[in-house]
């Protein structure tokens, strides 16, 4: 049939190499990095065999830092140094952390994003991140034995704009070229759909070690669409650990523990979790800093009890995203358990209820969403794989704008399919105004003071007029990954202002710039011959795809004076790519870049026309 | 054919402009558009290239959203025939009319302070079942009689409903807290 021989439009039809991508799993517990290697998703092991590497980060006093197991099991002994669950603070401000007072770690309360004091240094929670993912990343290059493409990072759905902006600079930070950030829920998704060819309306339930996702999606014939996400980004498996801890405290009359016995009782508090599992009871023993002994039983049924409501907790974001997706319970085929709190029998209990039948668990709950992510970063790298799909993901979170009386008024609803963009218009509220502040929230509650704010910025020198009589429009666009860009126009004059949402605390370019000078594992002479590989390998792939594009279409779609410039800026390129001034290969690169807009805007439209010509060639053979 | 920014979105999806449509061949091409212009098919070329995509995408989407829902096709279809809504200036309704609206969200409020779960179901319903004879109307007056004033009439009740529906859903939310 016509349509399925529609060609992808700007995908290059000559043969390349396998680009290496991978998919990293950035999780509050563990983190796990995967690829596709034979057409098949597999996790990377370390050099131990291991899958899994724990999301904990040592620092030491000369600067030196442990990451996953060798930092994992300090915790106890040197608990102020080595960071767990740091991604409960990505993109957080320190009143955003329910039981800051029984973490041992000391906090440094900056605006927006907080900051932890460790004997290395002040570390932000990207700073930290970043050395996990660094991590991940050596391990991906050894094992593949060559540069990365790039990487597909999976957040929880129910990350906002700060978290997720956090997350992003982490991984350049780690010296990743970031490909997508990708919904974990829809990691696993598109792990299972594949897998299983499943068809339907399914629910993906992902309890994690610190976040909490229900997302409700729609598969068919290759499409992954998200219909509606729900959750709660500061609930988890670690909230579950706390609870014994507390009933340790209570029950052994125990209070202001230091930082040492706080992080042994959560390990001891953690691995009990993790037996009552499968078992009916489970011992929990301890020996204090101050010599006392802790020795404790604690029953199924106890842990059960003590746990109710924060399992009652996830259940509120089920209803609401069934009927934001206008959905009742009956409607849903499959319900797709990940994350390891999933494991818990009194969460496979609750899920099952609600949904009336039992959840599935055939694959790792742990690697689900690595899988799903190698999967969907092979695909962005530009590796064609036998089946294409198609994934249409939605922003989980209402994106809106502070109006008088401190109102929010929504410009972007929530489960929006993204990339979305919506305009607004507004006026000024004085005779004479001539600069209008925009403060951009995110969040579902009426009053701003409710929402999280993202940023404020102004816009300046609208030329005076009578109150209500100028016409500022306000623009919201949410890109792939999720990520929100403002800007705002003076309709009238034209006077505009626009940025990138850096949330307040965000950092900027030139900051990362400077993080990864002053990091010890980047010399400056590993910099430039870095950047140099990157700006080499950039040129090359835009080079192949450009003469790939010529050889398509050149012929047709540009006349000769047009073609000869374009050859002359590749030159330029070429050239620049044989020296070694990656400035220069950029510089060059843009050139080429915009002496091909055009061309590529044609290409697009061509190819678009096409699609909706075999559409209704297929139409009518209906 | 061209495609452009210049196209409507009933020309962007192939359909022709009038108000009842097919759900299906909407969707279908607009998960073919999608698949041909959609980031995910951009995200290993140059930035140039990337950037467009992004534009494309957002305008698909744009176009799919307002094409799907009745009471947004409405009103775009109109703005393509010049038909000011009137939806902010226009507040005359008919006395009982705005009675009835009064009323539902007396029984909104009723329910919420109730907590009845029970009680916002059975509302929800009734909404809905008024909503969708409206939207009949707005069918017979756009589709047949052509009659576009009368239609901007219709679309300003059903603003009324859309409200009426924020609020159910809020009411929702705050249950669920």
């Amino acid at each position: 049939m016509a349509l399925l021989q529609i060609s992808e439009p700007g995908l290059s039809t000559a043969p390349h190499q396998h680009r290496l991508a991978i998919g990293i799993d950035l999780g509050t517990t563990n983190s796990l990095v995967a690829t596709v290697r034979n057409g098949i998703s597999a996790v990377l092991n370390d050099s131990e065999g291991r899958a899994l590497l724990p999301s904990v980060v040592r620092y030491h006093a000369d600067g030196g830092v442990q990451v996953g197991d060798a930092a994992q099991s300090a915790q106890s002994e040197d608990p102020v140094n080595t960071i767990v669950s740091v991604k409960r603070f990505m993109g957080r401000g320190l009143k955003d952390v329910a039981d800051v007072m029984s973490l041992p770690y000391r906090f440094v309360d900056e605006p927006g994003m907080l900051k932890l004091r460790t004997v290395a240094g002040v570390k932000s929670p990207v700073e930290i991140s970043a050395e996990i993912l660094k991590s991940l990343r050596e391990r991906a290059e050894q094992a593949l034995g060559g540069e990365l493409v790039g990487a597909v990072i999976t957040v929880p759905a129910y990350f906002d704009d700060a978290q997720r902006q956090a997350t992003k600079d982490a991984a350049r930070l780690a010296g990743l070229n970031v490909l997508r950030l990708l919904n974990e829920p829809t990691a696993a998704a598109i792990a299972y759909g594949l897998d299983n060819a499943a068809e339907g309306i399914y629910a993906v339930y992902d309890l994690g070690g610190g976040t909490f996702d229900i997302s409700i999606l729609r598969l068919s014939r290759g499409v992954f669409e998200v219909l509606a996400a729900n959750g709660d980004s500061a609930l988890g498996g670690d909230d579950f650990d706390h609870r014994i801890y507390c009933w340790l405290l209570e029950k052994n009359g125990l209070s202001a523990l230091g930082a040492q016995d706080t992080r042994l009782l959560l390990t001891r508090a953690r691995a009990a979790k993790e037996e009552l599992t499968d078992r009916s009871e489970t011992r929990i023993a301890a020996v204090l800093g101050s010599g006392e002994v802790i020795d404790t039983v604690l029953t199924r049924q106890d842990f059960q009890e003590m746990t109710q409501n924060l399992v009652a907790r996830t259940i509120q974001p089920l209803r609401r995203a069934l009927r934001d997706a206008g959905l009742t319970v009956d409607e849903v085929k499959g319900v797709v358990m990940v994350g390891g709190a999933t494991r818990m029998p009194q969460v496979q209990r609750a899920v099952a209820d609600f949904f009336k039948q039992t959840p599935l668990t055939n694959l790792d709950p742990d690697k689900v969403v690595a899988l799903g992510a190698a999967i969907q970063a092979n695909v962005l790298a530009g590796n064609r794989g036998g089946d294409e799909w198609l994934l249409l993901d939605v922003c989980p979170l209402s994106l809106g704008i502070e109006t008088m009386g401190g109102l929010t008024e929504k410009i972007i609803p929530r489960n929006s399919t993204i990339p979305t963009a919506r305009a607004q218009d507004f006026t000024t509220f004085k005779d004479g105004q001539t600069a209008m502040s925009i403060h951009v929230v995110q969040g579902e509650r009426e009053l701003v003071s409710d929402c999280r704010s993202l940023a404020r910025f102004e816009l300046r020198g609208i030329p005076p007029m009578v109150a209500g009589a100028a016409r500022i429009r306000v623009t919201y666009q949410i890109d792939a990954d999720g990520l929100l860009s403002v800007s705002a126009r003076e309709q009238t004059s034209g006077v505009e202002s626009h940025i990138v949402v850096k949330p307040s605390y965000g950092l900027s370019d030139a900051e990362i710039t400077q993080m990864l000078q002053d990091s010890t594992q980047y010399a400056r002479d590993d910099m430039l011959a870095r950047a140099l590989r990157e700006q080499q390998v950039e040129a090359g792939q835009l080079l192949e795809a450009v003469q790939s594009a010529l050889d398509q279409d050149g012929a047709d779609l540009l006349g000769e004076d047009e073609r000869a410039r374009i050859a002359t800026v590749m030159h330029r390129v070429r050239e620049a790519m044989q020296g070694s001034d990656h400035q220069a290969i950029k510089k060059a690169v843009t050139q080429l870049n915009e002496a091909t807009v055009q061309f590529a805007q044609a290409r697009m439209d061509r190819n678009v026309a096409r699609a909706l010509t075999g559409h209704r060639i297929a139409d009518l053979d209906r | 054919m061209q495609f452009d920014f210049q196209q409507n979105f009933f020309q962007m999806f192939g359909l022709p402009e009038c108000f009842k449509l097919d759900g299906t061949v909407l969707e279908q091409n607009f998960l073919t558009l999608q698949s041909q212009v959609h980031p995910d098919k951009f995200a290993h070329l140059p930035e140039s290239e990337r950037r467009l995509s992004l534009q494309w995408a957002t305008r698909v989407n744009e176009a799919y959203q307002t094409l799907r829902k009745p009471v947004d096709r409405a009103r775009y279809l109109l703005k393509l025939r010049d038909v000011d809504t009137q939806e902010e200036t226009n507040t005359a309704m008919p006395a009982d009319f705005l009675m009835q609206q009064m009323e539902w969200r007396e029984a909104i409020d009723e329910a919420r302070h109730a907590g009845s779960l029970d009680d916002l179901d059975a509302l929800e319903a009734r909404v809905q079942h008024e909503a969708k004879a409206l939207l009949q109307q707005l069918e017979a007056s756009l589709d047949q009689a052509h009659d576009y004033p009368a239609a901007a009439g219709v679309v300003r009740k059903l603003r009324f409903f859309e409200k009426l529906s924020e609020e159910v859903a809020s009411a929702y939310d705050e249950l669920d807290h």
